[in-house]
Order: structure tokens, then C-alpha cells, then sequence
């Protein structure tokens, strides 16, 4: 198996937050390449890799969906060369200040990235009220350190902001950085398809990167409908266990994938990955959704028709901070047990996909 | 006469990546002695860890001058290790800990590198979300696998040094940037006075280094070379700011009075006349709260004459400061002019 980490460490340093991954999209397209016969772009700038399979055509299809935006800021508005911010998916504002953030600026100056802080203005230039308690993302503000007349010039409101902090290897081979929520599992898509180039497979695997996914799995939806697959697996992180986090919705850290179980998830497709799991002792977790999964697989599931659909997670800490962490380990364990899974698909896999009721 | 190149540059980024908390300066002690070598032959440790140096000038009638920049920095204590890679911590010098959630770390003399998270947002309340995230419930993340990490290492935020045309961001810019420019002041000694230089330890838990450098130096007069706030930014209601400390760009802010110290008022005057006389741009930091090292170093002995000359720089005490290139260039430029046209008259003349 080769080294993920170099591949992941580049797509972690790469903006592309949701409705504007391309720069992600380049990078993933330029992995997958030599992985896969045919690469293009969906309606909603989702990434489709497909991998033709070896049984007689029209041939079942297996579509892997991992999302490649992240979350982020936004400008809304600039005051004396200071920028004003929204949000772009779920971020907590009590991380924000004193991080390091690159603004995309598309002002009169062209495209270019800018360096800049997040910053919490002192107690006495806020409503009163504050006082010590957390600042509203409404109160803060990213600055650049630029004059502000080249702030006016050089940036745009619309513009994205993303962190920008540069991964960071920890120890018991586990990576730190932002946007790991979800390139943690392209990576992990990317080792199955690693895999698959020396595995036959008779099934065609459709490899997505999906986008707009934390504002509503909305890549996921169109890519779908446009492929149209016989089986959909959504490859997500999920909660690791670790501080400020340690109730039931948790996994342990390094101790493999978790399988997840619940509405979203076809309880066929679930055993049948948790059993070649056990066969092939690759560690898993069992992760409990009763309800949404917060997953492309939401979106999967009830396209067209309707499409069989299984949710493995990618445990991870600290999500949505700059600082989320994963274990390279659940990267490559997920990784091969898709690859497997995939490898195994019978012709006939779809007919076993029953309600045993 | 002192400049700012490359060199310089490549010397701030060195000393603002270094980790130095106070109590643990050796990591900023090494370079300051390693670029010291050649440009000063009297260069001692003293038993707190000050570096002190003296230039000893060659005119007649020299005033024994201090000049002192802390080499100490705010940080992190480890204090309890909770297994599986994770450790408790305590604050060192003045941390908001609204700053800490979501930064990278670097403990100890290896640097080894760690996070502090925060619970995922997914998994709070609304409620929750009001309330700042306590102390007590933030670990140092070295990893599962752990590490050469001990409780009673010190750790520091891992912001490496950038720089964008004008614009520099680091962190520990306070008092890196007092640190670089005092090695500059001492490499180019004007020889009308003798220069006395302290790098000194834990400035930011009460100036204790410098207290006991000014008594060993027992000047004639003290600089304080460090780096102030520039909360320059605007307010929440769109009201005039008129309480921003210093405003980034205006130059060197010259001190009359803080917290702890009411500056000679005859320093203040030459350097302001200084600054007038050669055409450097400097700004008065607006009087009030806050210290610099002077806060010591004026009361020891019968007494020392002092003043206070800092770098603006925005977000001090944070995981990244944003500085100017420009305002550290007129600091060097004005206290180098300033030095140069010391002389014993100064002290003589009334205090106004």
C-alpha cells in the first residue's frame, strides 16, 4: 500500500470551500487519473472518476461518494481595511480568533490569496454586553495587515476565507490540520482505487468527489441522479472520541472505520460490509445514526428511484476546527475494506440486497 | 548605521519561531549569544538568565546607557499528563483563553508539535456556544502515540513567521521584535556612550529579569525596547475609536506613561526631538495601562531615569500578531539617532 500522507497533506493545503472546490478538484483529478478510464465534472462541479468493470455490459455500478468542500468564511462586508465575515457551513466562533485564514481575494487586483488573522477586538471596542464571554462571528473580523485602501482595492464581498493551517503529523501516526472533514475520506477513496488497479472488479465504480456538501449535500444530489448507480457508499468522518467528546455519537480514534447503522443505511449492505470486515479482520467501529446521517448518503439514498445505500465513517477529532485529527491508519483500513468490498461484488450482489423481514 | 535587509528579516523569523515562555528563555538565549559573537566582548548569564552585555564606547564623558528588550514570551505549562497523548495545561503571562481552541502547539525543546481542539460544533448547544470554553476542559493533543512530553514542559503557539510585502504576522512578535532590534543596537554601538544591553527573562510574570539587570548594570539612564498593542481597529457601533493604544504604520510609539512607569520626561524629549531632527515618523502610545520592563528597571538602585520605546504591533498575546516592516525599521533608525546624540547634558537639563 502506498503512502497516503503526502497526497492528503496536499489536498489539505488547498482551499475549496463548498461552491467554490475547484482548487481541490484539480488536485484530486490529477491523483485519480492514471486510476481510472474516464474523469469529468458534474453540473454542480462534482468530480467523476469511473473505473470500468469487467462483467458484460449494461454493467451494475458501485458510486463513491466523498465530499470535497470545506467549510469556511466569507467577506460581507469591509470597515477601515478590516473584513467583516458569515460563515460557509458549521464553524464555532470561540475557534476563531488568533486563527490563520487566506483570503481569496477577486478584487480589481485579480485572483490572488492574502494571508490574514481572525481577530477578536478588544472588550471596549464591542456592545458591552460581551464583556468576557465569546464574540459573535457578527463582531469579528479578519484582518490582513494591509493599508486600508489595498484591502478596498484587492478584496471583494463574496470573497472566501479559508484556514489556513498547515497540517501538522502528531504522533501514533495521526495528522492534524483543517479540511480533514472530508478529504480524510477522498483519501481513503483514493487508496481503494490504489487497490482496485491490481484487484478485477466486475462491477463499474463511479469515484466522486462530491461538493456543496456542508450546505446540504448539494453535489451529491446531482451527481446521483446523473450517474445513476446501482449501490451508493458515502464515505464521511465522523466524532472520535477524545476531549470534549465521549458519548454514544463517538468512536475510537485509530481503532479503524465505523460501519453506521440506521435509516439512511440498508441494513443488506450493512451486513454485508460488517461480515467481509470480519472476515478479512480489518478493525471497524459500529456507529449509531437514528436519524440523519449528516452524510452524502442522506442524499444517495432517496435519489431517483430510490438507491441502496451504506455510510462509513472516518473517525475524527476537533471537527470543524483548524485543528481536526485523524489516524493515517482508518484512512487506509476504510480504504481497503472498500476495495475489497468492491473487488467482491457479484453480478447478482444487487439481487441479495433484500429486506429480510 | 543599522539597517533592515534580508539578514534582519531572516533573524526576526529565527527569533519570533523560536520557543522562549517565560522561565524557559534558552531556546532565544542561544541565538542572542550566537549573534552576539564577534560584536561584544563582555557578554555574561547572570542567575536568572539575563544575557548582558556591555559595549564600552570611547569618548569622553560617556553616559552608561541600558538598553533592554524581554526574550520571554506568554505560553504554556503542561502540568498533568491525562494519557493517550493528551495533558492539562496552565497559561504563562497574560492568555485571553477565548484565543486558545483550534491552535497548533509546540512543547518543549524538540518542538513537538500538538493541538489544542475544542468539542465539535455538531455536539454543543446553542447555550453552550454563549459560554467561552473553560480552561479545564481544553487539553495539548500530542497524539495516541505520545511523545518526549512531560508535564512542567513549556509550550508555545505554533504560528510560523510570514511575510507579505509590508505586512508581517508571526506570533511572539512581543518581543521578538524588541529582541532583533536590540542585537542590531548593540552590533552598531555609537561610541559616544557605553551601552549596556540586557536580553532579559520573564518579563511577561513581572519583569523579574529585568529588576535584577538594572541593578547590576546600575545605569546612568534606561531604553526599554519592546513591542505594545495597536488595537487600531474600529468599533462595533461605528463610533469614533479613541482609545486604540497606538495605530500601526505612525511609527515607534514613545511612552510617557503606563501602568507601572512615568517615563524621564527628558528622554521623552530627545527622542522626540530626535525624531523631528532626522525626519523619523513616530507616534506618543496613548498613556495608560501596561508595562514594559522600565516598570523595574526605574525603581532600582536610587533610581534610573527611563523610558519606554515600543514596535506597534495588532493582536499581541495571540497565536498570530500582525506587524509592519516600516515601524520596526523607524524604531532601529530612531533609537540608533537617539543614541548617537546622547550626552551628559541631557540629564542636566530640567525636567519640565
Amino acid at each position: 500500500m502506498t503512502d497516503i500522507t503526502p497526497f492528503l497533506k496536499d489536498l489539505l493545503t488547498a482551499p475549496g470551500l463548498s461552491g467554490y472546490e475547484d482548487p481541490a478538484a484539480e488536485i484530486i483529478s490529477a491523483k485519480w487519473k492514471p486510476l481510472v478510464h474516464e474523469i469529468s465534472r458534474g453540473r454542480l462541479g462534482s468530480l467523476h472518476g469511473l473505473r470500468r468493470g469487467t462483467g458484460t455490459s449494461p454493467r451494475p455500478s458501485v458510486m463513491v461518494a466523498t465530499h470535497m468542500d470545506a467549510i469556511g468564511l466569507m467577506v460581507t462586508g469591509i470597515v477601515d481595511g478590516f473584513v467583516r465575515l458569515t460563515q460557509v457551513g458549521g464553524v464555532d466562533p470561540r475557534v476563531l480568533p488568533g486563527t490563520l485564514v487566506m483570503v481569496y481575494a477577486t478584487g480589481a487586483g485579480g485572483r490572488r490569496a492574502i494571508p490574514g488573522v481572525v481577530v477578536q477586538p478588544p472588550v471596549h471596542l464591542l456592545p458591552p454586553e460581551i464583556g468576557q464571554n465569546p464574540v459573535p462571528l457578527e463582531y469579528l473580523f479578519v484582518d490582513t495587515g494591509l493599508p486600508p485602501r489595498k484591502v478596498a482595492e484587492l478584496i471583494h464581498v463574496g470573497d472566501v476565507i479559508s484556514y489556513a493551517q498547515p497540517p501538522v503529523e502528531l504522533s501514533g501516526e495521526t495528522i492534524a490540520g483543517h479540511t480533514l472533514d472530508n478529504r480524510a475520506s477522498v483519501a481513503a477513496l483514493t487508496v481503494c482505487l490504489e487497490e482496485l488497479l491490481s484487484r478485477p472488479h466486475v462491477w463499474d465504480v463511479w469515484a466522486v468527489a462530491t461538493t456543496q456538501e456542508e450546505i446540504g449535500m448539494i453535489g451529491a444530489i446531482g451527481s446521483t441522479f446523473e450517474l445513476c448507480p446501482t449501490i451508493a457508499i458515502a464515505v464521511d468522518v465522523t466524532f472520535a472520541k477524545g476531549p470534549g467528546a465521549s458519548d454514544w455519537q463517538t468512536s475510537s480514534l485509530g481503532k479503524g472505520p465505523t460501519l453506521c447503522m440506521g435509516p439512511n443505511i440498508h441494513p443488506a449492505m450493512h451486513k454485508a460490509m460488517k461480515d467481509l470486515a470480519d472476515r478479512l479482520e480489518i478493525p471497524y467501529g459500529l456507529e449509531y445514526a437514528p436519524r440523519h446521517t449528516g452524510t452524502d448518503g442522506y442524499a444517495t439514498q432517496v435519489t431517483a428511484e430510490g438507491i441502496p445505500t451504506l455510510v462509513l465513517g472516518i473517525p475524527l477529532r476537533y471537527m470543524h476546527t483548524p485543528v481536526e485529527v485523524v489516524a493515517i491508519k482508518d484512512i487506509q483500513r476504510a480504504g481497503r475494506l472498500m476495495a475489497e468490498f468492491i473487488a467482491g461484488l457479484t453480478p447478482d450482489f444487487v439481487e441479495k440486497i433484500t429486506w429480510d423481514d | 548605521m543599522p539597517t533592515i535587509g534580508n539578514a534582519q528579516l531572516k533573524l526576526l523569523e529565527k527569533l519570533c519561531n523560536a520557543c522562549a515562555v517565560s522561565g524557559d528563555e534558552g531556546e532565544v538565549r542561544k541565538i542572542v549569544l550566537e549573534e552576539l559573537k564577534g560584536h561584544a566582548e563582555d557578554v555574561r548569564v547572570d542567575a536568572l538568565g539575563n544575557v548582558l552585555v556591555t559595549r564600552a564606547g570611547s569618548g569622553k564623558k560617556r553616559l552608561k546607557v541600558m538598553l533592554s528588550a524581554h526574550m520571554d514570551e506568554v505560553g504554556f505549562m503542561l502540568v498533568t499528563d491525562d494519557g493517550e497523548g493528551l495533558f492539562r495545561f496552565e497559561t504563562v503571562g497574560g492568555i485571553d483563553i477565548r484565543q486558545l481552541p483550534g491552535k497548533a502547539v509546540l512543547i518543549g525543546k524538540d518542538h513537538l508539535p500538538g493541538v489544542i481542539g475544542a468539542r465539535p460544533i455538531h455536539l454543543t448547544t446553542i447555550e453552550e456556544r454563549k459560554q467561552k470554553i473553560p480552561l479545564d476542559a481544553l487539553r495539548i493533543d500530542i497524539g495516541p502515540g505520545g511523545g518526549k512530553v512531560k508535564p512542567g514542559d513549556r509550550a508555545t503557539f505554533a504560528t510560523r513567521f510570514q511575510r507579505n510585502g509590508p505586512v508581517l504576522i508571526a506570533k511572539a512578535f512581543d518581543n521578538r521584535l524588541g529582541v532583533v532590534t536590540l542585537l542590531e543596537l548593540v552590533k552598531n554601538a555609537p561610541a559616544n556612550i557605553d551601552l549596556l544591553a540586557a536580553f532579559t527573562v520573564q518579563e511577561e510574570i513581572g519583569m523579574r529579569g529585568a529588576k535584577v539587570a538594572a541593578y547590576t548594570f546600575n545605569p546612568d539612564l534606561a531604553i526599554v525596547v519592546d513591542a505594545t498593542p495597536a488595537n487600531d481597529l474600529p468599533g462595533w457601533d461605528d463610533e469614533e475609536n479613541d482609545s486604540f493604544n497606538t495605530k500601526l504604520g505612525l511609527g515607534p510609539a514613545i511612552y510617557i506613561a503606563d501602568g507601572n512607569t512615568l517615563s524621564d520626561p527628558r528622554l521623552v524629549r530627545h527622542l522626540s526631538e530626535t525624531a523631528q531632527a532626522e525626519g523619523i515618523p513616530v507616534q506618543f502610545r496613548q498613556p495608560g495601562g501596561g508595562g514594559t520592563d522600565a516598570g523595574a528597571i526605574h525603581k532600582a538602585r536610587s533610581g534610573v531615569p527611563s523610558v519606554s520605546v515600543s514596535v506597534p504591533h495588532r493582536y499581541s498575546h495571540t497565536a498570530a500578531s500582525i506587524a509592519r516592516l516600516d515601524d520596526w525599521k523607524n524604531t532601529l533608525t530612531l533609537l540608533h539617532a537617539a543614541l548617537r546624540r546622547l550626552t551628559p547634558e541631557l540629564l542636566a537639563s530640567e525636567r519640565g
